[in-house]
């Protein structure tokens, strides 16, 4: 088995992976979301894998259903903040003048620890889970917009490019038709690999207070209220959410780094 | 020095834009201060007192104007006045940013050194199970909530097995500058565990990658040639040229422990500028959250110019992209 083989399997895993968490909540309705007073804090056993909370909710069909309101949340603020991304590299490849400013804005962006902004821009939208999706979206294109300002660099140093420029093609025929198409494989693995960054500072951001409603069955939500009870020992309300949090990001990052392997296939060997 | 010049000048007018950006987003939050501020007593508040208060505290001033006073005050070394605290914003962060150094600075440190020497070791034997199981241990550890890793020691080593204190930089009811050193090192142990754990992954994997394309040079080729070792390859050779990346990516990463640290302080209740972070959000305490981000952003921007500086020095071909 060779590596591009490898790779291909461990993506279809992920994917596999990530399209059942996306569809549970479906199969699971009700439950785990409403309370049943007469199952209060049972550990982990038959009916209730992983135990259930002080509501008798079950914590496998709530963490089910927190991971997928985080795959939700992912995938519009990834979504959103790849598309800035894109926006800020096109406009680096513009011209000498709007890269500086584009540069200029991506190092003020990234002055400031992602956590720190987060809270920053959740407070000033009041929380909740647009100012959630609104501030992981805001926080997260620099570093995807650097990878795709030097892609777009060497791909405008082409020959193709300078032919295209002497045949009278404007700058922004040039970059739409001859320099974007280059960029999307790349946009696609900044996507796929900014998904764990995105849900974890999600889940960060909701465990702080400052994200999702406490009413959402959120990761962050149900850990937050695992912190309240740790010294009671219930061990299960913190160990399984989270450790199906880790299940989610690991997959995307296997399919992130897998999928970067099958198109850059020198870069990625070590 | 004109590059010196230069760069302090940007960074200088980084922090002015940072500023202008922090402000404006707290002018565009809902919370109102005051009302944050009166909490339960709002109840007993009248509009008029509502509004004598604004007023006291400037609130009534156009918001360019108010951007103006405060980074005034701000230059002259008045932070303002923190409301959740009820004492001075630079009071509040004095008795603050020691524990939090305590704990964010030896955690960047621990993890710089423990990611050199874990990236070393899994290069000088790549390939090997040993140079497998550091990456799982890292791929895995850098997909890890920070918080949750925090939660499950907390869990373990506190509530269990009762090693290491459930909170706090000192035993409860103690005042902070009565506790030994012992005591203060016992309740350190763990935050610092927590948060070095997270910061090992980026360095380690980045160490290796580096010393790999080091080990794999012309000049390590003719040092094997001559009849060098691998220790004495990975020594002479590995460590020097993998230095200075390393403490690049150490660089850059100061922004994630910091991040982190907020988390971890949050979960041991640990007494320091994160915790004070999280409390002035809540609160709507304005000026302690607009100081505090301020730090932060000049501590991150700093460090990323270090970074920045560091990479070009080593490497003449980025000044040129």
């Amino acid at each position: 088995m060779n590596g591009r083989v490898g790779a291909l399997l461990a993506a279809l895993l992920a994917a596999m992976l990530i399209v059942a968490i996306a569809l549970a909540p479906a199969g699971l309705g009700e439950t785990g979301i409403r309370a049943d007073f007469a199952a209060r804090n049972l550990a982990p056993q038959s009916g209730h894998l992983f135990g259930t909370d002080q509501m008798g909710r079950d914590m496998l069909a709530r963490s089910l259903h927190g991971l997928a309101l985080s795959l939700e949340i992912g995938l519009i603020a990834a979504g959103l903040s790849v598309a800035i991304a894109i926006l800020m590299a096109t406009l680096s490849g513009l011209g000498r003048g709007t890269d500086r400013i584009a540069g200029f804005v991506t190092d003020a962006m990234l002055a400031m620890p992602h956590l720190m902004l987060l809270i920053l821009i959740s407070f000033a939208l009041g929380g909740g889970t647009a100012a959630v999706v609104i501030a992981v979206a805001i926080s997260h294109w620099p570093r995807l917009a650097r990878i795709l300002r030097a892609e777009l660099l060497q791909v405008a140093a082409a020959p193709y490019i300078e032919t295209s420029r002497a045949l009278g093609r404007s700058r922004v025929f040039i970059i739409r038709h001859h320099i974007l198409p280059h960029l999307l494989p790349q946009a696609l693995v900044g996507f796929l690999l900014m998904f764990p960054h995105a849900i974890l500072h999600e889940a960060g951001l909701t465990f702080l207070g400052f994200g999702l409603e406490p009413s959402r069955p959120a990761i962050g939500v149900m850990l937050t209220e695992a912190m309240r009870h740790i010294s009671a020992g219930r061990w299960w309300l913190a160990l399984f959410p989270g450790a199906m949090l880790l299940a989610l990001v690991l997959a995307f990052e296997t399919l992130g780094s897998a999928l970067r392997r099958l198109i850059t296939p020198r870069e990625a060997q070590c | 020095m004109p590059v010196l010049a230069r760069l302090l000048l940007r960074q200088i007018l980084l922090l002015v834009v940072v500023a202008l950006a922090v402000f404006l987003l707290m002018k565009a939050s809902p919370v109102d201060p005051v009302d944050a501020y009166l909490g339960p007593a709002i109840a007993h508040a009248s509009p008029e007192q509502k509004a004598q208060i604004a007023a006291a505290w400037g609130l009534d001033r156009p918001a360019k104007e108010q951007f103006l006073a405060w980074a005034g005050h701000v230059l002259t070394g008045d932070l303002g006045f923190s409301t959740t605290y009820n004492a001075p914003v630079a009071q509040v962060m004095a008795d603050r940013i020691g524990a939090s150094l305590a704990l964010t600075g030896l955690a960047w440190l621990l993890s710089g050194i423990m990611g050199f020497g874990l990236g070393l070791v899994a290069a000088a034997v790549q390939g090997s199970w040993l140079d497998r199981g550091i990456r799982i241990y890292c791929y895995v550890l850098a997909s890890t909530p920070t918080f949750w890793l925090a939660m499950l020691m907390l869990m373990l080593f506190s509530v269990r097995l009762g090693w290491t204190p459930v909170c706090c930089a000192g035993p409860v009811g103690v005042p902070q500058d009565e506790v030994d050193f012992l005591a203060r090192l016992h309740h350190l142990v763990l935050p610092l565990a927590a948060l070095t754990l997270f910061g090992v992954a980026q360095i380690a994997l980045h160490t290796r990658v580096k010393l790999i394309e080091v080990l794999q040079s012309d000049y390590v080729l003719l040092a094997r040639a001559q009849g060098a070792g691998r220790v004495d390859i990975v020594l002479r050779h590995g460590i020097r040229n993998a230095a200075l990346p390393a403490l690049t990516a150490l660089m850059a990463a100061s922004g994630e422990i910091f991040g982190g640290s907020i988390l971890a302080e949050q979960v041991f209740a640990w007494p320091g500028l994160g915790r004070a972070t999280v409390e002035a959000g809540m609160k709507g305490d304005v000026p302690l959250l607009l100081a505090i981000a301020m730090l932060s952003a000049v501590i991150v921007s700093s460090a990323n110019m270090i970074a920045d500086r560091l990479s070009r020095r080593i490497d003449p071909r980025m000044g040129v992209a």
